[in-house]
Order: structure tokens, then C-alpha cells, then sequence
């Protein structure tokens, strides 16, 4: 099918040392550099859960003597998490590494742009980092406003220059998405190997499209809205101040025509990294793979069109609401479309129950779990006594965290032996996966419990009858964190093992490009573009 | 009438189901509970009930998935099935499962929305109270016309004096919100700095206080009592300590009440009540 090729590069040599990483246009070392960034993120934003999960396990406050810095703490979370956890794994690292291996392109389009897309990110980390440590409210430092932003409390409750610096941090971390999207996009659109039709296309690359092009069509917006806030803040404006003129809800409206596609930017390349996986350990090719690819296209255009969800509190008016429900529950059935081709691709498979498979498998119950009570909260008049409470909490994070870092880690032992050459032994990534499995569902399913009975969010205290369930949530994150420890072992066992994976470690059922190149591929692949005749799916 | 019957009827079983340590409190949470607080007015009856309803869709749901899952692991494993099939496509499996869900949802989407009308269209108002938030308390507004023609404020009351009382720290106010039973009551909300949520879950009523914005909402229960709920829209450093506290009372002592209240509030800030203005 492919032929697999060595590198034989004259004309100049593969760059090494300090030169190979900080001036890579390769990209597959720009998608290792995305990939140990996001890990180093998420050790951070996982410290910040950790920190709140701590002073959250008993009522009364124990950690935060200024309840204020708890706030400063769930908007780092939430922000690290979105932009320098989630987004850079499964777009710039995982997007980076395999789309152009599976769709036969010896590298991304724009080598050099994905060069600057990367480094902008630890610029805009750093600004973020700084933001912690200037003062944002009155007396005490950092932004503790959401991960939203709202106005007037991200403009009047805010004065000190800690939020300035969060939105120059989103701004560097936008362009960097912005550039990583054209850069998919064009990729995708004109670099297929010869034979491969977009209708034979890798799901991953139907994902990453996709993914790419909600990005291009959101971020913009997300740009412009936090730039009004900057001059509000800094240059007398007042698009968002209603004493002259403004409106802090057209800020909402702004804000979440970005925020709510940014949720499946999130979800759709974990999406396309389950499809692989499941396909490949049932030894079956993707079932109603035309079904699957427009699935996503779907969420995709839909997603554009349900920001108001996220506001039927405001005060929008009875159609106004009427709509965003009714849109909001269509994207439902795509979803469905998913969760059920899934199942019918392992109906019937000889499935091998490696770690992947089993992060996945995990991956689809958790989902479902997490997009049912999607369909509960699009109920606007439901929604009235559950907007803003743990329940909502625990919607997003069976969606996010247990769907999207699910997908991530399911996708990073399917590719780690790909990535590295090494191999983590099996055993490990199943016992973390349990573990995880465990911890997380400790964690986040009392959450739906407290968010039922009242229990708002962004709350540093609570009433004394919300602390039984919180006890437990407590003890799920601290499972959960141990699951970290585990995986982290997996890695040092893999590096510390003379052990080297095969080309195909997975056999008859991994049928795309990748697994036809050696592991790791060489620095330059596919020098005689591969010729594609099979079905790809 | 027989449809609200059943879905009451629905909801008892629904509880049952979450029965154990679980129970659902009055006004307020209870320790270990797991579902929505009890409701007092018409539309939280409903809201709880469609919620339900829509909860024993939701866990079917799951099930079914969850069971989908199992038959595949156990007849569909390695050892059961050495050799897998190569069925990629079944148009009518595909088409079942994709207007099944579509059927399911407009079946939720029809009670829904007559839910959602009921609470956005507003009844003609038997009272009309102002709620106006600040960092980090409440400011209640009683108009003339009314009887009342008098704003006071209300704070949390710390742990002890709440312990004292009697009443559940951190929900307790020193000043609550007073008003009487077997009326249509319209609240209007408003921000006074930030953005805040005027929220009493046993209500159903939730609504964000936003500067520069009337927004209004309603409800009317026939149950006297302390009915508690909490700011719901993050509004800075002390947004945990800005609970809502209401008690319904008899139109009578209701009554009283608004006399009494007029002689204390109303000495203390002559500063006329203007309804539709904002602060």
C-alpha cells in the first residue's frame, strides 16, 4: 500500500541538539514539544483542582484565608485546562503528529508557521503564569473571574493589571490556534496521498478538519470580544458598560459564539482518536464511516448555532430561549450517531482489550454519560434550577474530563509505541486506566447529586448539607491524582526497557498509514509518496 | 389534571428510587441528598417533575449503552470471536438510530416548553418586589403603592449568630426577604456593581442581577415558611456569602409585618423608591 521510507535526507542534514527542537519545522517534533507541554500544563492545572478539592473537602474555609484567591484558582484551572492542556495535546500534538502520517504528506504545510503556532503557546503560558502574581481585585492578585470573563466583574472588579495579562495570554494563545488552523486545513486540502479522496479519509483528519475549521471561525470572535474588554478596561471605551451605553450581555453572546464551539475544538479529535482505536482492537473497519465523518461536520455547523444555552438565566427573551433549545437538543442526534456506529463497529469484532481499547470503551460509557445530562441541562426551563450548580459542573467535566483527557490518554497508549519506539508495558496503562476510571467517577458523579439539591458553583464554602457528597469528591481526585503517578511510572518503564516496538505493534486491525512506517518514523517520511488504493476506513 | 397526577405520581417513585440516606429538605438542602429540593410552587412542581421524567429517559439511556457495552465484551472478545465480521454498513440500523433519538427528544421538547412559558411569561403581579445585588449582599425594595415605600439590606449572618438562631449557616440573612402566601409575587433583579443570580432552588426561580437590566421573574407558593437559595453568578471574593433567604408568610402577618418594617427601614433611608430605574 504505502512504502515505507527511509530517511535519506543530503541535502541537509537532520538538525540536532537544542537546534532540532527550538527551530523544528518537523512535525513530528513540534507534535512531541505540544505533547510534553500539555503534560507540564496539566500538572499544573491539575494542582490548582487538587488545592480546591482539598479546601472543598470539609465546609468552612481551611486552605484559602482569602476566598478570592479560590477564585484566582478555578479561572487558572479552567483556562489551563481549555487552552494549554486539551487543545495542545490533541490538536498541536496529537493533530501535528498523525495527520499528515495518515493522510500520506511528508509534513504539515506550513512547516515554519507550525514552528511559531508552538512557541507562541509557552509565551502565552508564561503571561497567564505572570497573571497569577499581579493584582487583579482589590487587594489580592490574580484574575478571579471565571474562565468566561464576564463583565462588569472582569472590568470594575478587577482594576489591578493581572486580567491585562490574561488577555494577552489569550490573544498569543488564539493566534497560535488560528495559525495551527490554516495550517490543518491546508494540509488536509491539498496534501492527501495520491488515491486518497477526502471519502476515504482517516477519521482522525475528519476530526481535525473539522476541528481546524471551527477554530478559524470561533477564535476571531473570541479575539475581538476580549480586545473590547481590553479597552474598556484600559482606554475609556464602554461596549460593555451599561452607565455608557454598553451591554454586558452582548459580551455573553460574544463570548460563548466562541465558548461553545471551543467545547467540541475540544471533544471532536478525541472523537476521531476513539474511531482508530476501536476500529483497530476490533480488527474491523470503522462501521458507517460516511455516517461518522458527517456526524462530526454536523456537531461542527450545529455547535455554531446553541451559544445561548450557556445563558437562559440573562433574561433572554421567551423565542430567544424557545430556539437555543431547541438547537441545542438536534446536536443530540449526531452525538447518538457516534455513540451507536461505535458499538456497531465492535459488534461482531475479535476485540483485543489492550490499554487504548480499554480507555476507549471507558471513553464511550463516560461520554454518554456526560452528553445525556447535556440533554437535561438544554432544557431551558430545567436548566432554570441547575444553571450555574455542581450539576452543571459535573456535565461538562463527564464531557472534558472524562471524555476529551479520556480520549488523550487512550490515544497516547495507542501511539506512545508509534511516538517513541518504546513500549509501556500493557498492564500499567490498564491499572491506570482502572484507577482513573474509578477516581474520576468518585469525583464528578456526587457532583451531579449537589448540583441537584442547590449547590452553586465558583464556591470556596458551602452550607454544612452539602459536605457528605463533597467529602467524597475530594477522596475521587486524590484517586484520580494517584492514576498520574501510574502513568508517569508506564513512561519511566517504557524509556528504562530495552524493549523496542514493532512497526505494527497492533496488527491486522491498524490499517492506516502510520503503522506502515517504523516506529519511531524516520525524520522525513514518506520521500516516494505513498499511492492509496485501500478503503482507508 | 391527570397528567400532572401521574408525573406527581412519577416523581414519588423517582424519590423512592433515590431513597436511603437521601431525603429532600424544605427550603434548604439536606445532608447526602441526591435530587431536587422539595417544591413549594406550581413551577418548581413541574420543573421537578419533567426533570424525572427526563432523568428515567437519560438513565435508560445509559443503561441501554451500558448493556450494548457488555453484550460486545463478553460475545465479541478475542476468544469468543476470533474471526470478526466485516459488516460496515446497515442503512436501517443507521436510520433507526438516528430518528429514534430525533422522536425521543421532540417527546421531551413538547412538556418542556410549556414549562419554559410559564416561567418567562409573567402573571399579572399581586406584588411586585425589587431585589437589587452588591458585593456581597442584598438590597430589597418595597413600592409605595404597596404599602411598603421603603429598601433595606441583607447580609449573611455569620456561623454563630446563625447557630443561635437556628437557622443553616451561611444560608441564614440577618433581614429577609418577607412575603405572603397565596400571592403571584414578581421579583425584579437587578445588579448593582457586578453581575449576580437571584436563585431559590425550591422556586424553581433563578435569574441573573444584571447592571443596567430589568429582569424579571415570579412565583407563588400557598406554604409558609424560610425558603433558602444562593447567588449563582460568580460576583468576586465573598460570592459564597450572599445567600437569599425569603419567608412566606399569612396575608396577615404579612401585613403587620410591612408596618413594622416601615417604621424601621423607612427611618433609616428616606431615599424614594423608584421601581422601573436602575441604581
Amino acid at each position: 500500500m504505502a512504502h515505507a521510507a527511509t530517511s535519506h535526507d543530503t541535502h541537509h542534514g537532520d538538525p540536532t541538539g537544542w537546534k532540532r527542537w527550538v527551530m523544528s519545522t518537523n512535525h513530528k517534533d513540534i507534535g512531541t514539544m505540544y505533547l510534553i507541554f500539555a503534560i507540564i500544563a496539566g500538572l499544573v492545572g491539575g494542582f490548582l483542582s487538587i488545592a480546591m478539592r482539598l479546601e472543598l473537602q470539609e465546609p468552612g474555609l481551611q486552605y484559602f484565608t482569602n476566598p478570592q484567591t479560590y477564585n484566582v484558582f478555578v479561572t487558572g484551572h479552567g483556562l489551563i485546562m481549555v487552552f494549554f492542556v486539551v487543545m495542545p495535546a490533541v490538536i498541536g500534538g496529537f493533530g501535528n503528529w498523525f495527520v499528515p502520517l495518515m493522510i500520506g504528506a511528508p509534513d504539515m504545510a506550513f512547516p515554519r508557521m507550525n514552528n511559531i503556532s508552538f512557541w507562541l503557546l509557552p509565551a502565552a503560558f508564561a503571561l497567564l503564569f505572570i497573571s497569577l502574581f499581579v493584582e487583579g481585585a482589590p487587594g489580592s492578585n490574580g484574575f478571579g473571574g471565571g474562565w468566561t470573563v464576564y463583565p462588569p466583574l472582569a472590568t470594575m472588579g478587577h482594576p489591578g493589571p493581572a486580567l491585562d495579562f490574561g488577555i494577552l495570554s489569550l490573544h498569543l494563545a488564539g493566534a497560535s490556534s488560528i495559525l495551527g488552523a490554516i495550517n490543518f486545513i491546508t494540509t488536509i486540502l491539498n496534501m492527501r496521498a495520491p488515491g486518497m479522496t477526502m471519502h476515504k479519509m482517516p477519521l482522525f483528519a475528519w476530526a481535525l478538519l473539522v476541528t481546524a475549521f471551527l477554530l478559524l471561525l470561533s477564535l476571531p470572535v473570541l479575539a475581538g470580544a476580549i480586545t473590547m474588554l481590553l479597552t474598556d478596561r484600559n482606554f475609556g471605551t464602554a461596549f460593555f458598560d451599561p452607565a455608557n451605553g454598553g451591554d454586558p450581555i452582548l459580551y455573553q453572546h460574544l463570548f460563548w459564539f466562541f465558548g461553545h464551539p471551543e467545547v467540541y475544538i475540544m471533544i471532536l479529535p478525541g472523537f476521531g482518536i476513539v474511531s482508530h482505536i476501536i476500529s483497530t482492537f476490533s480488527k474491523k473497519p470503522i462501521f458507517g464511516y460516511l455516517g461518522m465523518a458527517y456526524a462530526m461536520v454536523a456537531i461542527g455547523a450545529v455547535g455554531f448555532i446553541v451559544w445561548a444555552h450557556h445563558m437562559y438565566t440573562a433574561g433572554l427573551a421567551l423565542n430567544t430561549q424557545r430556539y437555543f433549545m431547541f438547537a441545542t437538543m438536534v446536536i443530540a442526534v449526531p452525538t447518538g450517531v457516534k455513540i451507536f456506529s461505535w458499538i456497531a463497529t465492535m459488534w461482531g469484532g475479535s476485540i483485543r482489550f489492550t490499554a487504548a481499547m480499554q480507555w476507549a470503551i471507558g471513553f464511550i460509557f463516560l461520554f454518554t454519560v456526560g452528553g445525556v445530562t447535556g440533554v437535561v441541562l438544554a432544557n431551558a426551563g430545567i436548566d432554570r434550577n441547575l444553571h450555574n450548580t455542581y450539576y452543571v459542573v459535573a456535565h461538562f467535566h463527564y464531557v472534558l474530563s472524562l471524555g476529551a483527557v479520556f480520549s488523550i490518554f487512550a490515544g497516547f497508549y495507542y501511539w506512545f509505541p508509534k511516538m517513541s519506539g518504546r513500549i509501556i508495558p500493557e498492564s500499567i496503562g490498564i491499572l491506570h486506566f482502572w484507577v482513573a476510571f474509578i477516581g474520576a467517577n468518585v469525583l464528578f458523579f456526587p457532583m451531579h447529586f449537589t448540583g441537584l439539591s442547590g449547590m452553586p458553583r465558583h464556591y470556596v464554602d458551602y452550607p454544612d448539607a452539602f459536605a457528605g457528597w463533597n467529602r467524597i469528591s475530594s477522596y475521587g481526585s486524590y484517586i484520580f491524582a494517584a492514576g498520574l503517578l501510574i502513568f508517569f511510572y508506564g513512561i519511566l518503564r517504557a524509556y528504562l526497557s530495552p524493549v523496542r516496538a514493532a512497526d505494527n505493534p497492533w496488527g491486522e486491525g491498524a490499517t492506516t498509514l502510520e503503522w506502515t512506517l517504523s516506529s519511531p518514523p524516520p525524520h522525513h517520511q514518506f520521500d516516494t509518496l505513498p499511492r492509496f488504493s485501500g478503503s482507508g476506513h | 389534571m391527570t397528567r400532572r397526577n401521574f408525573g406527581a405520581t412519577l416523581a414519588v417513585l423517582m424519590s423512592a428510587c433515590f431513597a436511603g440516606a437521601a431525603f429532600a429538605g424544605t427550603g434548604q438542602p439536606s445532608p447526602w441528598q441526591m435530587n431536587m429540593q422539595t417544591p413549594v410552587t406550581e413551577m418548581a412542581e413541574f420543573l421537578g417533575t419533567l426533570h424525572n421524567s427526563v432523568n428515567i429517559v437519560i438513565g435508560l439511556i445509559s443503561a441501554f449503552v451500558l448493556l450494548l457495552l457488555v453484550i460486545v465484551v463478553v460475545r465479541f472478545n478475542e476468544k469468543a470471536n476470533p474471526v470478526p465480521s466485516k459488516t460496515t454498513h446497515h442503512t436501517g440500523l443507521e436510520i433507526a438510530w438516528t430518528l429514534i433519538p430525533a422522536l425521543i427528544l421532540v417527546a421531551i421538547a413538547i412538556p418542556s416548553f410549556r414549562l419554559l412559558t410559564m416561567q418567562i411569561q409573567l402573571p399579572k403581579a399581586d406584588i411586585t418586589v425589587k431585589a437589587v445585588a452588591h458585593q456581597w449582599y442584598w438590597s430589597y425594595e418595597y413600592p409605595e403603592d404597596q404599602g411598603g415605600g421603603f429598601v433595606y439590606d441583607s447580609y449573611m449572618l455569620p456561623r454563630e449568630d446563625a447557630e443561635k438562631a437556628n437557622q443553616p449557616p451561611l444560608l441564614a440573612v440577618d433581614n429577609e426577604l418577607v412575603l405572603p402566601a397565596g400571592k403571584t409575587i414578581v421579583v425584579q433583579v437587578v445588579g448593582g456593581d457586578v453581575i449576580h443570580n437571584f436563585a431559590i432552588p425550591s422556586f424553581g426561580v433563578r435569574m441573573d442581577a444584571v447592571p443596567g437590566r430589568l429582569n424579571q421573574t415570579w412565583f407563588k407558593t400557598d406554604k409558609e415558611g424560610m425558603y433558602y437559595g444562593q447567588c449563582s453568578r460568580l460576583c468576586g471574593a465573598n460570592h459564597a456569602y450572599m445567600p437569599i433567604a425569603v419567608r412566606i408568610v399569612s396575608a396577615e402577618k404579612y401585613a403587620e409585618w410591612l408596618t413594622e418594617a416601615k417604621k424601621k427601614f423607612a427611618a433609616l433611608d428616606a431615599k424614594p423608591v423608584a421601581l422601573a430605574a436602575n441604581e
